[in-house]
């Protein structure tokens, strides 16, 4: 027992330390590191879709875009609107969330393939909306996007530029990664509990059987919902804290693919599993973020010039993460405990 | 000209495409209940594999009719896509059967996105351009026009739904289909074997996606590495509309969405135009009486109307027109 804080107490000093190494490496790799924690909160929603409720939504961005978007309007010279973030940030969770519902709402009494495509539909209205509605009043301002998002400040703190606590400087990203751990740990502390609740178990039991669950007493169609809500709700936070970082959002960032690479996160780390989603989320970022630095070079040394762009070998990683993690290893790799348990459990009975 | 029967042949034309599309759809969707999400992107490769062939063929400086040069890239689309076809049943899908619901449909997403990347890394990332050897004749019916390619697609369509409903109704390999649709296992014991149906199952689609991207490559005078995903997109909408697993369903979807979208893209900036509406147009008296017109959605929003029309049809008719099984969850 004493062994496992120790572990949690050194991995919090290193991840305390992390942005100040990073630094030294190069500036580029604090965003990389805020872009991967961005990556976990999206997958930890998604995973309370697809992980434990079992329901595939293959339009998670869309709930991101509605997150971005909504900070990029209320705190930017667009509109000439600047609200706090403690304002924007849950403003963002309850649209997101009400989407979520809304477009649950008819969809859930489907099968669950059925439901794959009407998400994949709704995630491509959203982003040709986000395009068109530029005229005739300007909304969105169309596929320009928005420029000039405010960043977070909290108090006398911006976080645009650099300040310095005990002697130690402090970029923008560095502070923004601050912030994301701390609303990181907050999201997997709730997901913990989650996943263990009352609720959670009716998702894990939806996913398993749902005439099961449903002759068990759950009442499928609510409890799916709240699922489905519930996991829009972390895409608009995350959308928020997107738009704020980057400080330009467009059309272009919210884009099938990036549905898709939130899906494979959570198939590869293993569904249902807060820890293993973690760990598939942290992987395919930073995989591809080396590639980038490597392929290049690599390819240059070998046959003299570039074969294959470093964008092209990251989405087919992430479409063999897919095909390989279904094909051997259904679970993720780092399967839930309770798929574990029924599987040593199976074969302890068979022996 | 009338505007009406205008958008009436275009959407006859980009139906018949759709309907060949959502043919492949529903046919796999039939055997084996599974949502082949790749299948807009074997379409792609049609298109593609066409596309090179016919540069090619026109870059030799052949003396051949361009109808010919046409049929020559149709005739080596075809092979490419059966190929690949063949080898995403057999690679991809089959291996996974028996697993859960969702683990072959997030393979066929893995397979879908793969397929592109593929496509990309032969063909590059910018649009190509079909050559336009043909020369394309309009003929005037009613105060609107149809040219001699849209008339090319729609016969060529009729043809080819045709052909498949004489395939599967008529032929000894077109029976084991439907009993293996119907049951896998009992089809099993009459001495089918179900691992070749659905292999060819999926050849068969993907040779009809091969003509499908071939036509839309034609139509549209271009080809691109991610046109597979909004068209696989549409007919599956398509495939959903007529009833998913039912062939005449695919066609009559095909057709009705095709109409549903052309006329939608053709009226929608007529009926949402602020001021034609008596209360709005008063508070935008100033920006009408400048612009005359304040169009809220545009022919833009045109690829709206499939998903629309997927999402209500899911709502209140989840069988479909013409389907007869409910697709609650099993």
């Amino acid at each position: 027992m004493n062994r496992k804080i120790l572990g949690f107490v050194l991995i919090g000093v290193a991840l305390l330390i992390l942005p100040h190494v990073l630094t030294q490496v190069g500036t580029a790799w604090v965003r990389i590191a805020n872009l991967a924690i961005l990556f976990i909160f999206l997958s930890l929603g998604l995973n309370i879709v697809v992980g434990m409720a079992g329901l595939l939504d293959l339009g998670y961005v869309a709930f991101y875009a509605v997150g971005a978007y909504l900070w990029a309007l209320l705190a930017s010279p667009h509109f000439g609107l600047h609200l706090p973030f403690w304002i924007i940030l849950p403003l963002g969770a309850l649209l997101a969330c009400i989407a979520g519902a809304v477009l649950g709402a008819p969809c859930l009494r489907l099968r669950g393939d059925y439901l794959a495509i009407v998400t994949l539909g709704f995630g491509e209205i959203v982003r040709i909306f986000m395009n068109n509605l530029s005229t005739p009043f300007n909304i969105t301002n169309g596929p320009k996007g928005i420029t000039g998002i405010d960043d977070v400040s909290i108090g006398s703190i911006s976080f645009a530029t650099t300040d310095s606590f005990f002697g130690i400087p402090f970029t923008g990203p560095v502070k923004y990664y601050y912030m994301l751990l701390a609303l990181l740990l907050l999201i997997i502390i709730v997901n913990l509990r989650l996943q263990n609740s009352r609720i959670g178990r009716a998702w894990v039991a939806i996913r398993e059987d749902e005439i099961a669950a449903k002759a068990a007493g759950i009442n499928t169609w609510n409890v799916k919902l709240l699922a489905f809500a519930m996991g829009a709700s972390f895409g608009g936070i995350a959308g928020g804290m997107f738009a704020a970082m980057q400080g330009f959002i467009s059309p272009e960032s919210f884009v099938l693919h990036e549905s898709i690479i939130i899906v494979a996160m959570v198939v590869l780390g293993g569904m249902g599993n807060v820890w293993g989603v973690i760990a598939g989320a942290l992987l395919l970022s930073f995989v591809p973020e080396i590639l980038r630095y490597t392929v290049e070079p690599v390819q240059m040394a070998l046959f003299g010039r570039q074969l294959v762009e470093p964008e092209v070998l990251r989405m087919l990683l992430f479409g063999a993460a897919l095909v390989l993690t279904m094909r051997f290893r259904p679970a993720g790799i780092w399967p839930e405990s309770r798929h574990r348990r029924e599987m040593s459990e199976a074969r302890g009975a068979g022996a | 000209m009338d505007i009406f029967l205008q958008q009436i042949i275009n959407g006859l034309t980009t139906g018949s495409v759709y309907a060949i599309v959502a043919l492949g759809y529903t046919m796999v969707y039939g055997v084996i209940q599974l949502i082949n999400f790749a299948h807009g992107d074997v379409v792609m490769v049609g298109a593609m594999v066409a596309f090179t062939v016919i540069m090619g063929v026109v870059g030799m400086g052949l003396p051949l009719p361009p109808f010919m040069i046409v049929l020559a890239g149709v005739l080596a689309a075809i092979p490419a896509c059966m190929a690949v076809g063949f080898l995403l049943e057999r690679a991809a899908y089959r291996p996974l059967r028996h697993a859960p619901r969702l683990a072959p449909l997030i393979t066929a997403i893995g397979m879908s996105i793969i397929l592109q990347q593929v496509a990309l890394l032969i063909w590059g990332r910018d649009p190509r351009a079909f050559p336009q050897i043909m020369d394309n004749p309009s003929f005037a019916i009613g105060g609107a026009a149809i040219s001699a390619v849209q008339i090319a697609i729609i016969l060529l369509s009729v043809a080819l739904m045709a052909g498949l409903t004489w395939f599967v109704y008529r032929t000894k390999f077109g029976i084991a289909m439907r009993a293996t649709a119907e049951n896998v296992n009992i089809a099993g014991l009459m001495g089918i074997d179900a691992n070749r149906v659905i292999a060819g199952t999926f050849i068969i689609a993907a040779a009809l996606g091969a003509v499908a991207g071939v036509m839309y490559g034609t139509y549209y005078g271009i080809a691109h590495y991610t046109m597979g995903f909004i068209l696989g997109l549409k007919a599956f909408s398509a495939a959903v509309l007529g009833g998913i697993g039912n062939l005449a369903g695919a066609m009559l979807g095909g057709l009705l969405l095709g109409l549903v979208e052309a006329l939608g893209a053709g009226y929608i900036g007529e009926f949402t135009d602020l001021c034609r509406w008596p209360v709005v147009s008063a508070m935008l008296a100033e920006r009408c009486a400048a612009d005359g017109h304040v169009v809220l959605f545009g022919s833009n929003y045109q690829d709206v109307f499939a998903f629309a029309v997927l999402i209500l049809v899911l709502v209140f008719r989840p069988s479909g027109l013409l389907g007869e099984r409910v697709s609650e969850r099993a």
